[in-house]
Protein backbone atom coordinates (compact mmCIF):
# COMPACT_ATOMS: atom_id res chain seq x y z
CA UNK A 1 0.00 0.00 0.00
CA UNK A 2 1.15 3.69 -0.37
CA UNK A 3 0.13 5.22 2.69
CA UNK A 4 2.13 8.38 2.17
CA UNK A 5 3.82 7.77 5.54
CA UNK A 6 3.83 9.41 8.71
CA UNK A 7 6.63 12.18 9.22
CA UNK A 8 7.53 13.23 12.55
CA UNK A 9 10.50 15.14 13.97
CA UNK A 10 12.95 12.86 15.88
CA UNK A 11 14.16 15.51 18.78
CA UNK A 12 15.79 12.91 20.75
CA UNK A 13 18.13 11.78 17.70
CA UNK A 14 19.03 15.09 17.07
CA UNK A 15 19.53 15.72 20.47
CA UNK A 16 21.70 12.93 20.97
CA UNK A 17 23.79 13.59 17.56
CA UNK A 18 24.27 17.12 18.35
CA UNK A 19 25.88 16.80 21.68
CA UNK A 20 27.65 13.42 20.29
CA UNK A 21 29.31 15.50 17.34
CA UNK A 22 29.23 18.81 19.20
CA UNK A 23 27.14 19.98 16.30
CA UNK A 24 24.88 22.52 17.83
CA UNK A 25 23.02 24.05 15.10
CA UNK A 26 22.76 20.83 13.00
CA UNK A 27 19.28 20.58 11.15
CA UNK A 28 16.69 18.18 12.86
CA UNK A 29 16.40 14.26 11.50
CA UNK A 30 13.17 14.38 10.04
CA UNK A 31 11.74 10.63 9.66
CA UNK A 32 9.06 8.64 7.69
CA UNK A 33 8.18 5.20 8.41
CA UNK A 34 7.70 3.34 5.01
CA UNK A 35 4.56 0.85 6.00
CA UNK A 36 6.85 -2.22 6.35
CA UNK A 37 9.01 -3.97 8.99
CA UNK A 38 12.16 -1.73 9.57
CA UNK A 39 10.79 1.03 7.31
CA UNK A 40 11.69 3.90 8.86
CA UNK A 41 13.95 5.98 7.16
CA UNK A 42 15.99 9.77 7.46
CA UNK A 43 14.30 12.44 5.23
CA UNK A 44 17.33 14.78 4.08
CA UNK A 45 18.26 17.31 1.49
CA UNK A 46 20.87 16.44 -0.91
CA UNK A 47 22.02 18.95 -3.67
CA UNK A 48 19.09 20.66 -5.88
CA UNK A 49 16.93 18.11 -4.22
CA UNK A 50 14.15 18.94 -1.16
CA UNK A 51 14.26 16.84 1.82
CA UNK A 52 13.92 12.89 0.49
CA UNK A 53 13.53 9.29 2.27
CA UNK A 54 16.89 8.11 2.22
CA UNK A 55 17.23 4.50 1.06
CA UNK A 56 21.10 4.61 1.32
CA UNK A 57 23.54 8.11 1.60
CA UNK A 58 26.49 6.58 -0.31
CA UNK A 59 25.93 6.31 -3.21
CA UNK A 60 22.72 8.25 -2.63
CA UNK A 61 19.11 6.28 -3.08
CA UNK A 62 16.81 8.60 -2.24
CA UNK A 63 12.68 7.83 -2.98
CA UNK A 64 9.76 10.60 -3.50
CA UNK A 65 7.93 11.51 -0.29
CA UNK A 66 4.87 9.67 -1.90
CA UNK A 67 2.32 13.08 -1.00
CA UNK A 68 4.37 14.30 -3.77
CA UNK A 69 2.30 12.71 -6.30
CA UNK A 70 -0.95 14.51 -5.56
CA UNK A 71 1.25 17.82 -6.14
CA UNK A 72 0.41 17.67 -9.90
CA UNK A 73 1.15 15.12 -13.36
CA UNK A 74 4.80 16.29 -13.30
CA UNK A 75 7.09 15.27 -10.72
CA UNK A 76 9.63 18.59 -9.98
CA UNK A 77 12.91 17.97 -10.72
CA UNK A 78 13.68 18.44 -6.54
CA UNK A 79 11.48 15.97 -5.80
CA UNK A 80 12.63 13.32 -8.18
CA UNK A 81 14.12 9.91 -7.11
CA UNK A 82 17.47 9.42 -7.08
CA UNK A 83 19.02 5.78 -7.83
CA UNK A 84 22.97 4.92 -8.27
CA UNK A 85 24.85 1.75 -7.49
CA UNK A 86 28.45 2.90 -7.19
CA UNK A 87 29.75 5.58 -4.99
CA UNK A 88 32.42 7.08 -7.36
CA UNK A 89 29.98 9.72 -8.87
CA UNK A 90 30.73 12.75 -10.62
CA UNK A 91 30.32 15.84 -8.43
CA UNK A 92 31.27 18.06 -10.47
CA UNK A 93 31.12 18.34 -14.22
CA UNK A 94 32.06 21.19 -16.57
CA UNK A 95 29.28 21.03 -19.70
CA UNK A 96 31.31 22.80 -21.94
CA UNK A 97 33.96 20.31 -21.52
CA UNK A 98 31.82 17.30 -21.58
CA UNK A 99 31.72 14.63 -24.21
CA UNK A 100 29.58 12.07 -25.45
CA UNK A 101 32.06 9.03 -27.49
CA UNK A 102 29.93 6.83 -29.99
CA UNK A 103 32.30 3.85 -30.75
CA UNK A 104 32.36 0.19 -31.91
CA UNK A 105 30.68 -0.81 -35.05
CA UNK A 106 30.33 2.81 -36.51
CA UNK A 107 31.39 3.82 -39.93
CA UNK A 108 32.55 7.53 -38.11
CA UNK A 109 33.37 7.19 -34.30
CA UNK A 110 32.44 10.27 -33.23
CA UNK A 111 33.02 12.76 -29.70
CA UNK A 112 30.06 15.13 -29.51
CA UNK A 113 29.90 17.92 -27.07
CA UNK A 114 27.02 18.50 -25.14
CA UNK A 115 26.60 21.78 -27.29
CA UNK A 116 26.59 19.78 -30.69
CA UNK A 117 24.23 17.60 -29.41
CA UNK A 118 21.90 19.93 -28.47
CA UNK A 119 21.99 22.27 -31.85
CA UNK A 120 23.21 19.66 -34.12
CA UNK A 121 20.48 17.16 -33.78
CA UNK A 122 16.71 17.92 -33.81
CA UNK A 123 15.63 18.34 -30.10
CA UNK A 124 12.38 15.83 -29.53
CA UNK A 125 10.34 16.21 -26.30
CA UNK A 126 7.96 13.38 -24.46
CA UNK A 127 6.71 13.32 -21.02
CA UNK A 128 7.54 10.15 -19.55
CA UNK A 129 7.90 8.05 -16.33
CA UNK A 130 11.00 6.88 -15.16
CA UNK A 131 10.36 4.18 -12.41
CA UNK A 132 13.37 2.58 -10.54
CA UNK A 133 12.80 -1.79 -10.86
CA UNK A 134 12.62 -2.14 -7.69
CA UNK A 135 9.91 0.62 -6.63
CA UNK A 136 7.82 -1.03 -4.21
CA UNK A 137 10.03 -4.04 -2.85
CA UNK A 138 9.65 -2.96 0.06
CA UNK A 139 5.57 -4.60 0.16
CA UNK A 140 7.11 -8.19 -1.04
CA UNK A 141 6.06 -11.08 0.43
CA UNK A 142 8.28 -12.84 1.15
CA UNK A 143 10.48 -10.14 1.81
CA UNK A 144 13.82 -10.12 -0.87
CA UNK A 145 17.00 -8.51 -0.84
CA UNK A 146 17.50 -4.88 -2.10
CA UNK A 147 16.37 -1.43 -1.96
CA UNK A 148 13.88 -1.68 0.31
CA UNK A 149 11.49 0.88 -1.41
CA UNK A 150 8.07 2.42 -1.09
CA UNK A 151 6.06 3.27 -3.90
CA UNK A 152 8.13 6.70 -4.43
CA UNK A 153 10.53 5.29 -6.71
CA UNK A 154 8.97 6.38 -9.68
CA UNK A 155 8.68 9.91 -11.29
CA UNK A 156 7.00 11.81 -14.31
CA UNK A 157 8.69 14.44 -16.49
CA UNK A 158 9.12 16.52 -19.63
CA UNK A 159 12.35 15.58 -21.04
CA UNK A 160 13.93 17.29 -24.17
CA UNK A 161 16.92 16.39 -25.67
CA UNK A 162 18.11 14.42 -29.43
CA UNK A 163 17.25 11.21 -30.24
CA UNK A 164 19.45 8.37 -29.82
CA UNK A 165 18.27 7.68 -33.61
CA UNK A 166 19.63 10.76 -35.48
CA UNK A 167 23.14 10.83 -33.21
CA UNK A 168 23.70 6.57 -33.94
CA UNK A 169 22.66 7.52 -38.01
CA UNK A 170 25.08 10.35 -37.73
CA UNK A 171 27.90 8.19 -37.09
CA UNK A 172 26.71 5.45 -39.38
CA UNK A 173 25.93 1.76 -37.57
CA UNK A 174 28.12 -0.56 -39.66
CA UNK A 175 26.95 -4.18 -40.83
CA UNK A 176 26.55 -6.76 -38.07
CA UNK A 177 25.82 -4.57 -35.03
CA UNK A 178 22.81 -5.08 -32.95
CA UNK A 179 23.34 -3.70 -29.56
CA UNK A 180 24.46 -0.17 -27.76
CA UNK A 181 26.29 -0.07 -25.02
CA UNK A 182 25.85 2.96 -22.84
CA UNK A 183 27.76 3.64 -20.13
CA UNK A 184 28.01 6.70 -17.36
CA UNK A 185 30.58 8.75 -15.88
CA UNK A 186 29.29 7.06 -12.69
CA UNK A 187 31.85 4.35 -11.60
CA UNK A 188 32.78 2.22 -8.54
CA UNK A 189 35.09 2.98 -5.76
CA UNK A 190 37.07 -0.43 -6.29
CA UNK A 191 38.19 -0.50 -10.13
CA UNK A 192 37.64 -4.27 -9.82
CA UNK A 193 34.26 -3.85 -9.14
CA UNK A 194 31.68 -3.96 -11.95
CA UNK A 195 30.99 -0.97 -14.01
CA UNK A 196 26.79 -0.08 -13.83
CA UNK A 197 26.83 -0.67 -18.08
CA UNK A 198 23.68 -1.09 -19.98
CA UNK A 199 22.83 -2.74 -23.27
CA UNK A 200 19.61 -1.92 -25.92
CA UNK A 201 18.78 -3.85 -28.63
CA UNK A 202 20.16 -1.78 -31.34
CA UNK A 203 16.21 -2.18 -33.14
CA UNK A 204 15.47 -0.12 -29.68
CA UNK A 205 17.93 2.02 -29.97
CA UNK A 206 16.84 3.51 -33.11
CA UNK A 207 12.92 3.49 -32.40
CA UNK A 208 13.11 7.35 -32.81
CA UNK A 209 11.83 6.82 -28.96
CA UNK A 210 15.05 6.59 -26.91
CA UNK A 211 16.08 10.51 -26.17
CA UNK A 212 19.78 11.73 -24.97
CA UNK A 213 17.84 14.28 -22.69
CA UNK A 214 19.84 17.46 -21.60
CA UNK A 215 16.66 19.00 -20.01
CA UNK A 216 14.18 17.92 -17.70
CA UNK A 217 10.91 19.87 -16.98
CA UNK A 218 12.62 22.27 -18.81
CA UNK A 219 15.67 22.92 -17.12
CA UNK A 220 19.15 21.01 -17.24
CA UNK A 221 18.92 17.52 -15.38
CA UNK A 222 19.71 17.98 -11.57
CA UNK A 223 23.49 16.34 -11.35
CA UNK A 224 21.90 13.48 -9.15
CA UNK A 225 19.79 12.81 -11.85
CA UNK A 226 22.65 12.47 -14.41
CA UNK A 227 23.94 16.03 -15.38
CA UNK A 228 24.21 16.99 -18.16
CA UNK A 229 23.15 13.99 -20.63
CA UNK A 230 20.79 10.59 -19.58
CA UNK A 231 19.14 8.41 -21.46
CA UNK A 232 15.50 8.16 -21.72
CA UNK A 233 14.14 5.03 -22.54
CA UNK A 234 10.26 5.73 -22.28
CA UNK A 235 7.89 2.91 -21.02
CA UNK A 236 11.22 1.12 -19.80
CA UNK A 237 12.26 0.52 -16.55
CA UNK A 238 14.76 3.38 -14.92
CA UNK A 239 17.61 0.66 -14.97
CA UNK A 240 18.06 1.27 -18.25
CA UNK A 241 18.39 5.35 -18.22
CA UNK A 242 22.24 5.77 -18.05
CA UNK A 243 22.98 9.05 -16.40
CA UNK A 244 26.07 11.07 -16.93
CA UNK A 245 26.02 8.99 -20.58
CA UNK A 246 29.31 9.58 -21.44
CA UNK A 247 29.88 6.39 -23.74
CA UNK A 248 28.09 4.63 -26.63
CA UNK A 249 29.52 1.62 -28.09
CA UNK A 250 27.45 -0.54 -30.99
CA UNK A 251 28.69 -3.91 -30.75
CA UNK A 252 27.57 -7.33 -32.45
CA UNK A 253 27.66 -8.95 -28.93
CA UNK A 254 24.90 -9.01 -26.72
CA UNK A 255 26.82 -7.29 -23.16
CA UNK A 256 26.83 -9.71 -20.06
CA UNK A 257 28.47 -7.68 -17.65
CA UNK A 258 27.41 -7.29 -14.06
CA UNK A 259 24.30 -5.08 -14.27
CA UNK A 260 23.25 -7.24 -17.68
CA UNK A 261 23.55 -10.51 -16.26
CA UNK A 262 22.79 -11.51 -13.08
CA UNK A 263 21.96 -8.53 -12.49
CA UNK A 264 18.62 -6.91 -13.20
CA UNK A 265 16.80 -10.21 -14.73
CA UNK A 266 12.96 -11.35 -14.69
CA UNK A 267 11.61 -14.59 -14.50
CA UNK A 268 11.22 -15.80 -18.52
CA UNK A 269 7.63 -16.69 -17.65
CA UNK A 270 4.52 -14.82 -18.88
CA UNK A 271 4.39 -12.47 -16.05
CA UNK A 272 7.90 -12.02 -14.90
CA UNK A 273 6.68 -13.48 -11.89
CA UNK A 274 6.72 -16.89 -10.31
CA UNK A 275 5.20 -18.71 -6.99
CA UNK A 276 6.99 -16.96 -4.12
CA UNK A 277 10.04 -18.26 -2.81
CA UNK A 278 11.08 -20.20 -5.51
CA UNK A 279 13.60 -19.77 -8.12
CA UNK A 280 13.25 -19.11 -11.90
CA UNK A 281 14.28 -21.91 -14.41
CA UNK A 282 15.57 -19.02 -16.90
CA UNK A 283 15.66 -15.57 -16.59
CA UNK A 284 15.74 -12.25 -19.57
CA UNK A 285 17.01 -8.93 -18.92
CA UNK A 286 14.32 -6.74 -17.37
CA UNK A 287 12.33 -4.48 -19.40
CA UNK A 288 8.74 -2.31 -19.73
CA UNK A 289 6.61 -1.28 -16.91
CA UNK A 290 3.69 -3.36 -15.98
CA UNK A 291 0.28 -0.86 -15.55
CA UNK A 292 0.23 0.61 -12.14
CA UNK A 293 -2.44 2.76 -10.34
CA UNK A 294 -2.39 5.00 -7.66
CA UNK A 295 -5.20 6.86 -5.18
CA UNK A 296 -2.64 9.95 -4.37
CA UNK A 297 -5.45 11.99 -2.82
CA UNK A 298 -5.79 10.34 0.55
CA UNK A 299 -4.21 8.05 2.48
CA UNK A 300 -4.66 4.90 4.38
CA UNK A 301 -6.27 5.54 7.61
CA UNK A 302 -7.93 8.79 6.27
CA UNK A 303 -11.11 9.87 7.35
CA UNK A 304 -13.73 11.89 5.14
CA UNK A 305 -17.42 12.06 5.56
CA UNK A 306 -20.16 10.05 5.31
CA UNK A 307 -23.49 10.53 3.63
CA UNK A 308 -21.62 12.96 1.05
CA UNK A 309 -19.10 13.05 -1.89
CA UNK A 310 -15.54 13.00 -1.53
CA UNK A 311 -13.56 13.27 -5.24
CA UNK A 312 -10.64 10.56 -5.20
CA UNK A 313 -7.91 11.71 -6.64
CA UNK A 314 -4.78 9.30 -7.93
CA UNK A 315 -2.47 8.57 -11.28
CA UNK A 316 -2.35 5.47 -13.37
CA UNK A 317 0.45 4.75 -16.19
CA UNK A 318 1.52 1.93 -18.14
CA UNK A 319 4.45 1.15 -20.86
CA UNK A 320 3.04 3.34 -23.39
CA UNK A 321 -0.41 1.41 -24.90
CA UNK A 322 -2.28 4.10 -23.15
CA UNK A 323 -4.48 3.93 -20.52
CA UNK A 324 -8.07 4.01 -21.30
CA UNK A 325 -9.98 3.25 -18.21
CA UNK A 326 -9.49 3.29 -14.01
CA UNK A 327 -11.90 1.03 -12.53
CA UNK A 328 -12.75 1.86 -8.37
CA UNK A 329 -14.54 -0.39 -5.92
CA UNK A 330 -15.47 0.12 -2.70
CA UNK A 331 -17.09 -3.94 -2.11
CA UNK A 332 -13.78 -5.79 -1.85
CA UNK A 333 -13.60 -5.84 -6.13
CA UNK A 334 -17.36 -7.38 -6.50
CA UNK A 335 -18.25 -4.56 -8.99
CA UNK A 336 -16.28 -1.40 -10.06
CA UNK A 337 -17.25 1.60 -11.63
CA UNK A 338 -15.60 3.69 -13.81
CA UNK A 339 -13.50 6.57 -13.13
CA UNK A 340 -13.00 9.98 -15.00
CA UNK A 341 -9.32 10.50 -17.06
CA UNK A 342 -7.78 13.59 -17.37
CA UNK A 343 -5.78 15.24 -19.20
CA UNK A 344 -3.70 13.05 -21.45
CA UNK A 345 -0.40 14.12 -21.70
CA UNK A 346 1.24 11.58 -23.78
CA UNK A 347 1.10 7.58 -23.83
CA UNK A 348 3.80 7.07 -21.49
CA UNK A 349 2.82 9.90 -19.09
CA UNK A 350 0.92 9.57 -15.98
CA UNK A 351 -2.57 10.08 -16.37
CA UNK A 352 -4.81 11.42 -13.64
CA UNK A 353 -7.73 9.96 -12.18
CA UNK A 354 -10.25 11.46 -10.38
CA UNK A 355 -13.57 9.78 -8.60
CA UNK A 356 -16.66 11.28 -6.64
CA UNK A 357 -17.27 8.56 -4.11
CA UNK A 358 -19.91 8.41 -1.57
CA UNK A 359 -18.95 6.26 1.17
CA UNK A 360 -21.79 3.32 1.00
CA UNK A 361 -22.55 4.00 4.83
CA UNK A 362 -20.35 5.12 8.40
CA UNK A 363 -17.87 2.80 9.33
CA UNK A 364 -14.76 1.27 7.83
CA UNK A 365 -13.93 1.21 3.77
CA UNK A 366 -11.45 -0.25 1.44
CA UNK A 367 -11.32 1.47 -1.49
CA UNK A 368 -9.62 -0.13 -4.64
CA UNK A 369 -8.65 1.41 -8.31
CA UNK A 370 -7.37 -0.71 -11.44
CA UNK A 371 -6.21 0.79 -14.38
CA UNK A 372 -6.83 -0.87 -18.02
CA UNK A 373 -4.52 -0.05 -21.12
CA UNK A 374 -5.48 -0.07 -24.62
CA UNK A 375 -4.59 -3.53 -24.98
CA UNK A 376 -6.75 -4.60 -22.36
CA UNK A 377 -4.03 -5.19 -19.56
CA UNK A 378 -4.74 -4.75 -16.20
CA UNK A 379 -3.47 -5.44 -12.65
CA UNK A 380 -3.62 -8.64 -10.56
CA UNK A 381 -5.86 -8.54 -6.92
CA UNK A 382 -3.33 -10.49 -6.05
CA UNK A 383 0.38 -9.69 -5.74
CA UNK A 384 2.76 -11.39 -8.11
CA UNK A 385 6.35 -12.50 -6.84
CA UNK A 386 10.04 -13.15 -8.09
CA UNK A 387 13.09 -13.04 -6.47
CA UNK A 388 14.71 -9.74 -7.51
CA UNK A 389 11.57 -7.54 -5.90
CA UNK A 390 11.28 -6.19 -9.46
CA UNK A 391 7.77 -5.21 -11.45
CA UNK A 392 4.99 -5.23 -8.40
CA UNK A 393 1.79 -4.05 -9.96
CA UNK A 394 -0.74 -5.30 -7.64
CA UNK A 395 -4.45 -3.53 -7.19
CA UNK A 396 -3.44 -1.08 -4.99
CA UNK A 397 -5.92 -0.64 -1.80
CA UNK A 398 -6.89 2.34 0.69
CA UNK A 399 -8.61 1.86 3.63
CA UNK A 400 -10.08 4.74 5.08
CA UNK A 401 -13.02 5.45 7.57
CA UNK A 402 -16.72 7.40 6.62
CA UNK A 403 -17.75 9.03 10.05
CA UNK A 404 -20.73 11.44 10.20
CA UNK A 405 -20.06 14.84 10.34
CA UNK A 406 -22.70 17.55 11.55
CA UNK B 1 34.04 6.08 -19.27
CA UNK B 2 36.93 6.50 -16.60
CA UNK B 3 35.69 10.27 -15.89
CA UNK B 4 39.68 10.95 -14.11
CA UNK B 5 41.05 10.08 -17.97
CA UNK B 6 38.32 11.91 -19.75
CA UNK B 7 38.74 15.16 -17.67
CA UNK B 8 42.69 15.00 -18.14
CA UNK B 9 42.80 13.86 -21.56
CA UNK B 10 40.80 17.44 -22.37
CA UNK B 11 42.45 20.32 -24.16
CA UNK B 12 40.47 22.62 -22.22
CA UNK B 13 41.78 20.88 -18.20
CA UNK B 14 43.65 24.31 -17.48
CA UNK B 15 40.68 26.43 -18.14
CA UNK B 16 38.68 27.51 -15.42
CA UNK B 17 34.89 27.57 -16.53
CA UNK B 18 32.38 29.20 -15.22
CA UNK B 19 30.16 26.86 -16.21
CA UNK B 20 30.70 24.31 -14.28
CA UNK B 21 28.38 22.54 -11.95
CA UNK B 22 29.40 21.16 -8.62
CA UNK B 23 27.50 19.74 -5.53
CA UNK B 24 28.47 18.50 -2.51
CA UNK B 25 27.08 15.71 -0.12
CA UNK B 26 25.65 16.05 2.97
CA UNK B 27 27.59 13.92 5.88
CA UNK B 28 27.50 10.56 5.96
CA UNK B 29 26.20 9.63 9.52
CA UNK B 30 24.66 6.43 9.25
CA UNK B 31 26.86 3.52 11.18
CA UNK B 32 27.03 0.25 11.87
CA UNK B 33 25.59 -1.20 15.61
CA UNK B 34 28.05 -2.10 17.82
CA UNK B 35 28.35 -6.37 18.37
CA UNK B 36 31.08 -8.56 17.60
CA UNK B 37 32.74 -8.31 14.04
CA UNK B 38 31.70 -4.43 13.72
CA UNK B 39 35.16 -3.90 12.62
CA UNK B 40 35.21 -6.36 9.84
CA UNK B 41 31.88 -4.53 8.39
CA UNK B 42 33.38 -1.02 9.24
CA UNK B 43 36.38 -2.00 7.28
CA UNK B 44 35.19 -3.74 4.48
CA UNK B 45 31.34 -3.08 3.80
CA UNK B 46 31.58 1.14 4.05
CA UNK B 47 34.90 0.93 1.45
CA UNK B 48 32.25 1.01 -1.17
CA UNK B 49 28.74 1.82 0.57
CA UNK B 50 27.00 3.71 3.20
CA UNK B 51 25.68 1.59 6.16
CA UNK B 52 21.89 1.72 5.27
CA UNK B 53 22.67 -0.58 2.90
CA UNK B 54 22.25 -3.68 5.56
CA UNK B 55 20.58 -1.49 8.14
CA UNK B 56 17.39 -1.06 5.91
CA UNK B 57 16.75 -4.39 4.73
CA UNK B 58 14.58 -6.84 6.36
CA UNK B 59 15.17 -8.97 9.15
CA UNK B 60 16.31 -12.15 7.80
CA UNK B 61 18.25 -15.35 8.78
CA UNK B 62 21.78 -16.01 8.10
CA UNK B 63 21.90 -17.75 4.99
CA UNK B 64 20.26 -14.44 3.31
CA UNK B 65 23.23 -12.57 4.94
CA UNK B 66 25.86 -15.29 3.98
CA UNK B 67 24.88 -14.62 0.18
CA UNK B 68 24.97 -11.44 0.38
CA UNK B 69 28.46 -11.73 1.82
CA UNK B 70 29.51 -13.72 -1.13
CA UNK B 71 28.23 -11.55 -3.54
CA UNK B 72 30.29 -8.90 -2.29
CA UNK B 73 33.30 -10.80 -2.46
CA UNK B 74 32.51 -11.93 -5.50
CA UNK B 75 30.66 -9.86 -7.82
CA UNK B 76 32.20 -6.97 -6.49
CA UNK B 77 35.50 -7.61 -5.98
CA UNK B 78 35.11 -7.20 -2.01
CA UNK B 79 38.95 -7.64 -0.71
CA UNK B 80 37.48 -9.76 2.13
CA UNK B 81 39.55 -12.40 3.62
CA UNK B 82 37.94 -15.99 3.37
CA UNK B 83 39.09 -16.40 6.90
CA UNK B 84 36.71 -13.60 7.79
CA UNK B 85 33.37 -14.30 5.98
CA UNK B 86 31.73 -16.80 8.53
CA UNK B 87 32.35 -13.78 10.96
CA UNK B 88 31.36 -11.32 9.00
CA UNK B 89 28.09 -13.53 8.13
CA UNK B 90 27.58 -14.07 11.78
CA UNK B 91 27.83 -9.86 13.07
CA UNK B 92 25.19 -9.24 9.99
CA UNK B 93 22.62 -12.22 11.68
CA UNK B 94 23.00 -11.57 15.51
CA UNK B 95 22.74 -7.36 14.38
CA UNK B 96 20.40 -6.73 11.39
CA UNK B 97 19.14 -10.62 10.92
CA UNK B 98 17.39 -13.23 12.63
CA UNK B 99 20.14 -14.75 15.11
CA UNK B 100 19.90 -18.63 14.94
CA UNK B 101 19.10 -20.84 17.87
CA UNK B 102 21.73 -22.12 19.74
CA UNK B 103 21.58 -26.11 20.19
CA UNK B 104 20.44 -27.44 23.14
Amino acid sequence: MHLPPHTRRSFLRQAALASAAGLAGLRAADTVTLPFENGERRLVQFPQKRPLIVQTSRPPQLETPFAVFNDGLITPNDAFFVRYHLANIPLAIDPDIFRLAIKGLVKAPLTLPLAEIKTQFEPAEVIAVNQCSGNSRGFFQPRVAGGQLGNGAMGNARWRGARLKDVLDKAGVAAGAKFVVCNGLDQPVLPQSPDFIKALDLDHARDGEVLLAYEMNGEPLPMLNGFPLRLVVPGYFGTYWVKHLSELTVTAEEFDGFFMKPGYRIPDTAGGCIEPGTAPKSTIPINRFKIRSFLTSLENGAQLPAGRATVLRGIAFDSGQGITEVLVSDDGARTWRPAELGQDLGKYSFREWTFAWTPPQPGAHEVKYRAVNRIGETQPLEPLWNPPGYLRNVVETTKVTAASMP
Amino acid sequence: MKAAAFFSSALFVTLVSASEVTITLPPETAAFKPGAGAELAQANCMTCHSAEYIATQPRMPRKFWEAEVKKMKEKFAAPLADENLAALADYLTAAYGIPEKKAP
